[in-house]
C-alpha cells in the first residue's frame, strides 16, 4: 500500500506526552545486556596486537611461539583475512583498517590477534608474537601533511577534484568546492573585512561503552555475532563481505548500545573476532580496552580552517569564503567536503565559497561524530561572524538575523531551502531570559548557530497484534537514546490505544528486512514513519475483520480511538468492536493480524539550532567555568519531549567538552599520549550547570507528524558559542580549540604584551 | 527539460559545467542519462550521490518523481553520525 | 597459577568464587558471578561505570582485587531494589529520563546511593561533586542531577514515615 509522507497537522492524544520508557527498568536494575554482557559456552577471550609505531613496514610476523602456548586456540594475521573485495577500494580500506596488510598506518593499528581460553593466556600469547617493523617517517598534523616534503601515507592516492589530474602521490586525497556568486567582487563591495585562521584538535565520541562483541562462526559458514553497534544490518553486510560469508548465514544481534554518536557506525574489530572464531571453531569474545578505543576506533577530524567575511556597514554580508583542511586518518574520505557543505548553511549569501581539502595522516581512521564535520566549520564561521558584528558595531544576534537563511534562500551547498527554522531560533534567542541575565566579573556571554542535515534511509517495521490485543512493534533501528518510547507513542497514537499496550523491540538481522544504521538523526524519524504506516496497514486489516464479523461492507467500517465503528444508519444497532475483541476473534476471521512497512524515508529536511552560553574565565589559571547554557532548536514535532531535551543537552555537553578540554595529544614519535579518561578530559557532573532547552516545533512537511531529526545538530553551535563567550569574558579572541587553560592563559598574556608594546 | 545543477566536487566529471539541461522524470532516469552522457559520473554514482529536488535531499529513493521545473541538484552523498 | 578462593557477601547473600590473584573485583563480579550490572568503561578508575559499594564505601571495582572482598559486604546495582520495589533512585531516574543509553546508570545509581547514605539532603553542588567520579556522555548530567535531587526528597519522606510508624 502506498502511504503519503506529507505532514497532516493532526491533533495528538498521546504523542508529545512523557511516559516512562519501556527499556527503563532493565537499565536501572543492571539487567540490560550490552556488548560485553553476554557469554557463550566454550567461549575464548580474544586480544589484538597493535602497532606501537605511527608508520612502519611490517617485514615479518612470527606467531609460532604464540601458537604453541597452552590454551591458545587461534592466532591470526592478515593472511587469515584474504582480500575478497574485488577491487572495491572502500571495502579494502575497511579490511586494511581491521588488520594491517604489510604496513602499520597509525599507532594502535591492529597487526595480529589471538583467541585463548582466558584473558591471561591471551595476554601472554600476544607478548609472544614477534613483529619485525621497519619504522617509516610519519606525519600526524593536517597542515604538515599538506607540505610538499611530507611523508606520503598512501602511495596510490592522487588528489581528485583538481585539474589537470596530478601524477604524483599526495596526502591530499580530494579537493572540493561549493558556493555561488563572485566572492572577489563581494569583498570589493565590503566596508569591513575580517580574515582569520582557526585550528581544532582531534576529539573522540567518548562513549562510555568500549567496542565489544561475541562472534561465533562454524565450519559450515554459518555465524552469529552479538555486538554493540549503531547498525547491525550494515555490520552484517560488511562482515559477511569481508569474510566471504553469505549475508543470510550471518545473524547479527544488536546488544543495548552504551553510546555511539557515530563511532559505532563502522566495524573496527568485528571481522577479526569472526575470523578468530572461524579458525578456532569456538565462540570468541573480543572487547576493546579504553586505550584501544582511543587509539584504534574512529575519532573525529583535527582541522585547520581559514575564514574571510566581508560586510557592509548596514550589516549585510557581501562575501563569505572558507578554506577547510580536515585530516581523515590514513584512508581517503570526504569529511572536509562535508565541512565545506555545512560552513555557510545558516546564512543567505549572494557571494559564497567553501573549499575543502581532505588530507591523510598517520592517525586512526576518522569516523562520524554526531553532526560530522559541522562543529569545526561552525567554530570558525561563527567566531568570525561575531568579530564582523563587533567591527560594524552591531549586536551579534541582530547581525545573524539580518543575514539568516530563510525559505527561498539558496543554500551555500546548492539547493534552495524550503521552510526552515534558523530565523525562529534566533528570534527565540533574542527573547530568551538568558540574554538578560546579569554578568559578573570575568564573565562573558556568547551565542552561535548551527546546522545539520537529517537523513531518512531504508527502514522496515513489523507491527503484530497479539491474541489479547496488545501490540508488538518490531523495528530495525538501534535505540541509542530512548526511541523505543517514542515509537510506542506513535503506534499507540495511530491505533488509538494506551501507550502501555505497545511493546517495542529491536530485531536481529534474521527477523526483519534491512534497516539502515541509526545515524544522521534518523532513528525516530524513519522508524516512526514506518511505524505510522505499519499501523495504518494493520488498521485496514482490523476494519476488514470487523466487516467480516458484522457481515457488512468494509466501506462502512471506520476506526476510531481503538475501536471499529459501523457507520451509517443501517448499522446503528452494531456496538463498536474493540481491538481486544477483534484480536481474540482473529483465528476465525483470517488469522494473525499484522501490519508491515518498508519505506525509504528520504527528504528528511534540515535542522537548525542556536545556543547561548555564559562562562567565567579565571584570569590567573585560564580555567573556564560554564555558568549558564541554553539550547534552542527546531524539532519539527517532539514525540517524547524528555528525549528531545536529552538530545539537546547531551550534544551541548559534548560540544562544551570539545570546546574547553578534549584533545588527542600526539608526541614527536607519532604516538597518542593520552588514550584514557584521565588525560582525555570529558566533562563531568561538576563541570556543567543545568542545561536549559527550548524546543521549537516548525513542522517538517515531509513527515506525517512533522518530525525532524533532532540528535545531531546540538553539537554544532557549542564550540563557537563557548569561543565567543570566552572571548567576551577574557577579552581575547580564541582561535584554537580546545580552549584549554594553557591556551587561554597564553592568549591573555600575549594580549597584555601587545597592549604594553603599543 | 530539467536544469540540473552540480556541486563543485562533480563539476569536473561533467566537463566543468555548473548546470546542464536534461530530460528525466525520475531520479533513476536522471542518473542513468547523466552517466550515459558523462561516463566519469559513473564512479561518483557508485561512491554515492544525493539528489536534491526543490530543496529536499534524496539519497536512496531513485524512484522519486522529479516535477517539471523543479530545482535539481546533484550532491555528494552525505552521511551522519 | 593457582586461584584464590573468596568467600564474600553480595547484596546480602553469601557468595563464593575462585579467581586469579590479579583479577579485579569487576571481572570477578561479571565473569564469575554473572553480575554484569557493573561495567568496564575504562579499567583505570576514571569513569565510575564499575562503581560498587564495599563495606559501605563507594569504590571503583576495577581498582579493587577480587581477593580483597574476602569476608566483606559488597553492594551492586542488582541489589538496589527491594524485591519488586524499586529504590527511589531507580524510580526517579526513569521518571526524570535521567538515562539515554543507560551504560553509566548502574554506576550513577550506586554512587548516588552512597551519597544519600551519608548526606540525605544534598544541595545541587553537593550532588554534582559527589557524582563527579561518574562519567556520562549522553545526558549532559542535567536530568541525572534532577533525578537524584527528587530521589533524595523521596528517601527523606520514607525515612520520616518509618520514624512515625515506629513511634506508634
Amino acid at each position: 500500500m502506498a502511504h503519503d509522507k506529507r505532514y497532516t497537522n493532526q491533533e495528538f492524544k498521546i504523542v508529545g506526552t512523557r511516559p516512562p520508557r519501556p527499556d527503563g527498568l532493565d537499565k536501572v536494575t543492571g539487567r540490560a545486556k550490552y556488548g560485553a554482557d553476554t557469554f557463550a559456552p566454550g567461549q575464548l577471550d580474544g586480544l589484538i596486537l597493535r602497532s606501537p609505531h605511527a608508520h612502519a613496514k611490517i617485514k615479518n610476523i612470527n606467531t609460532s611461539r604464540a601458537e604453541k602456548l597452552k590454551g591458545v586456540k587461534a592466532v591470526i594475521t592478515s593472511d587469515d583475512l584474504p582480500d575478497l573485495t574485488n577491487g572495491n577500494r572502500g571495502m579494502f580500506d575497511i579490511l586494511e583498517n581491521c588488520m594491517a596488510r604489510g604496513r602499520a598506518l597509525y599507532d594502535g593499528h591492529a597487526v595480529a590477534a589471538v583467541a585463548a581460553i582466558d584473558a591471561e593466556t591471551a595476554r601472554r600469547a600476544v607478548k609472544l608474537i614477534k613483529v619485525d617493523y621497519e619504522i617509516l617517517p610519519h606525519v600526524t598534523d593536517v597542515d604538515e601533511a599538506m607540505k610538499p616534503d611530507a611523508p606520503i601515507v598512501q602511495p596510490h592516492v592522487r588528489t581528485s577534484g583538481v585539474e589537470p589530474k596530478p601524477r604524483k602521490a599526495s596526502n591530499v586525497s580530494q579537493v572540493s568546492e561549493f558556493g555561488h556568486g563572485d566572492v572577489d567582487a563581494g569583498f570589493k563591495e565590503a566596508d569591513v573585512i575580517v580574515e582569520k585562521s582557526y585550528k581544532t584538535e582531534q576529539t573522540h565520541q567518548g562513549y562510555i561503552e568500549p567496542h565489544a562483541c561475541l562472534a561465533s562462526v562454524g565450519p559450515d559458514g554459518q555465524g552469529e555475532l552479538w555486538v554493540t553497534t549503531q547498525g547491525h544490518f550494515f555490520f552484517r553486510n560488511t562482515c559477511a563481505a569481508l569474510l566471504g560469508m553469505d549475508v543470510a548465514k550471518l545473524k547479527v544481534t544488536a546488544s543495548e548500545i552504551g553510546g555511539g554518536f557515530g563511532g559505532k557506525t563502522h566495524v573496527w574489530m568485528e571481522p577479526v573476532a569472526l575470523a578468530l572464531s572461524r579458525k578456532a571453531n569456538r565462540p570468541v569474545k573480543l572487547v576493546m580496552s579504553r586505550e584501544e578505543v582511543f587509539r584504534a576506533s574512529g575519532p573525529t577530524c583535527s582541522t585547520s580552517v581559514d575564514v574571510k567575511i566581508g560586510a557592509k556597514k548596514d550589516g549585510t554580508i557581501t562575501a563569505a569564503l572558507a578554506t577547510l583542511r580536515y585530516q581523515n586518518g590514513p584512508f581517503p574520505a570526504v569529511w572536509a567536503m562535508l565541512g565545506a557543505m555545512t560552513s555557510w548553511a545558516c546564512y543567505d549569501l549572494k557571494n559564497v565559497k567553501s573549499v575543502g581539502y581532505d588530507v591523510l595522516v598517520n592517525r586512526p581512521k576518522v569516523a562520524a561524530y554526531r553532526a560530522p564535520s559541522a562543529p569545526m566549520a561552525a567554530f570558525a564561521v561563527e567566531s568570525t561572524i561575531d568579530q564582523v558584528a563587533a567591527r560594524i558595531g552591531m549586536d551579534p544576534v541582530d547581525f545573524r538575523i539580518k543575514n539568516a537563511a530563510r525559505e527561498g534562500t539558496r543554500a551555500s551547498y546548492g539547493p534552495t531551502y524550503g521552510p526552515i527554522g534558523i530565523g525562529p531560533t534566533l528570534e527565540a534567542v533574542k527573547n530568551h531570559p538568558h540574554m538578560k541575565a546579569r554578568l559578573g566579573k570575568n564573565q562573558g556571554r556568547g551565542m552561535a548557530c548551527g546546522f545539520w542535515f537529517n537523513f531518512g534511509g531504508q527502514t522496515c517495521v513489523d507491527l503484530n497484534i497479539g491474541i489479547d490485543g496488545t501490540v508488538t512493534l518490531t523495528v530495525g533501528t538501534v535505540d541509542v537514546g530512548g526511541s523505543r518510547a517514542s515509537l510506542c507513542l506513535i503506534a499507540a497514537e495511530e491505533l488509538g490505544i494506551a501507550y502501555e499496550r505497545v511493546r517495542c523491540h529491536v530485531a536481529d538481522t534474521a527477523s526483519l528486512g534491512h534497516n539502515d544504521t541509526t545515524e544522521g538523526s534518523r532513528g525516530t524519524f524513519s522508524s516512526g514513519m514506518a511505524a505510522i504506516f505499519a499501523a495504518r496497514d494493520a488498521i485496514a486489516i482490523l476494519r476488514d475483520r470487523a466487516a467480516k464479523t458484522w457481515e457488512i461492507d468494509v466501506e462502512d467500517v471506520a476506526w476510531e480511538a481503538g475501536n471499529a465503528i459501523a457507520k451509517g444508519v443501517a448499522h446503528g444497532n452494531l456496538a463498536p468492536l474493540t481491538l481486544e475483541e477483534l484480536a481474540a476473534a482473529s483465528p476465525n476471521t483470517g488469522g494473525p493480524i499484522a501490519g508491515h512497512n518498508e519505506v525509504v524515508a528520504d527528504g528528511a529536511g534540515v535542522s537548525f539550532a542556536s545556543h547561548i552560553c555564559d562562562v567565567e574565565v579565571d584570569p590567573e589559571t585560564g580555567a573556564t567555568k560554564v555558568i549558564r547554557y541554553t539550547v534552542i532548536q527546531d524539532a519539527g514535532k517532539a514525540i517524547h519531549p524528555d528525549y528531545v531535551e536529552g538530545q539537546f543537552q547531551g550534544g551541548a555537553a559534548q560540544g562544551i567538552g570539545w570546546a574547553l578540554n578534549e584533545e588527542y595529544v600526539y608526541g614527536e614519535d607519532g604516538r597518542l599520549q593520552n588514550p584514557g579518561f584521565l588525560d582525555y578530559r570529558i566533562p563531568d557532573c561538576s563541570d556543567l550547570p543545568y542545561i536549559d532547552t527550548q524546543i521549537l516545533e516548525i513542522p517538517n512537511p515531509n513527515h506525517p507528524y512533522g518530525v525532524r531529526g533532532v540528535g545531531a545538530t546540538s553539537i554544532v553551535p557549542p564550540l563557537a558559542a563557548i569561543g565567543n563567550a570566552v572571548s567576551n569574558a577574557a577579552g581575547v579572541r580564541m582561535t584554537h580549540v580546545p580552549m584549554s587553560p594553557p591556551r587561554i592563559l597564553k592568549a591573555i598574556k600575549d594580549e597584555q604584551l601587545d597592549i604594553a608594546a603599543d | 527539460m530539467l536544469e540540473v545543477n552540480f556541486s563543485g566536487s562533480f563539476r569536473d566529471a561533467v566537463d566543468g559545467a555548473a548546470s546542464i539541461s536534461i530530460e528525466a522524470a525520475t531520479i533513476r532516469e536522471l542518473l542513468r542519462k547523466l552517466v550515459e552522457r558523462y561516463p566519469r559520473m559513473q564512479s561518483h554514482v557508485e561512491d554515492g550521490v544525493a539528489v536534491s529536488i526543490n530543496g529536499e535531499i534524496f539519497r536512496d529513493s531513485w524512484g522519486e518523481a522529479i516535477p517539471a521545473g523543479a530545482e535539481v541538484f546533484v550532491l555528494p552523498r552525505i552521511r551522519g553520525g | 597459577m593457582s586461584g584464590v578462593h573468596v568467600s564474600t557477601t553480595i547484596n546480602g547473600d553469601p557468595a563464593e568464587f575462585v579467581c586469579p590473584p590479579g583479577e579485579t573485583l569487576l571481572d570477578a563480579l561479571r565473569n564469575r558471578l554473572g553480575l554484569t550490572g557493573a561495567k568496564e568503561g575504562c579499567g583505570t578508575g576514571d569513569c565510575g561505570a564499575c562503581s560498587v559499594i564495599v563495606d559501605g564505601r563507594l569504590v571503583c571495582s576495577c581498582l579493587v582485587l577480587g581477593a580483597e572482598v574476602e569476608g566483606r559486604e559488597v553492594n551492586t546495582v542488582e541489589g538496589l531494589a527491594n524485591g519488586d520495589t524499586l529504590h527511589p533512585l531507580q524510580t526517579k531516574f526513569i521518571e526524570h529520563a535521567a538515562l539515554q543509553c543507560g551504560i553509566c546508570t548502574p554506576g550513577f545509581l550506586i554512587a548516588a546511593k552512597a551519597l544519600l547514605d551519608r548526606n540525605p539532603d544534598p544541595s545541587e553542588v553537593e550532588i554534582r561533586y559527589a557524582l563527579a567520579g561518574n562519567l556520562c556522555r549522553c545526558t549532559g548530567y542535567d536530568k541525572i542531577v534532577r533525578a537524584v535531587d527528587a530521589a533524595a526528597k523521596e528517601v527523606r519522606k520514607e525515612v520520616r514515615k518509618e520514624a512515625r510508624k515506629k513511634r506508634r
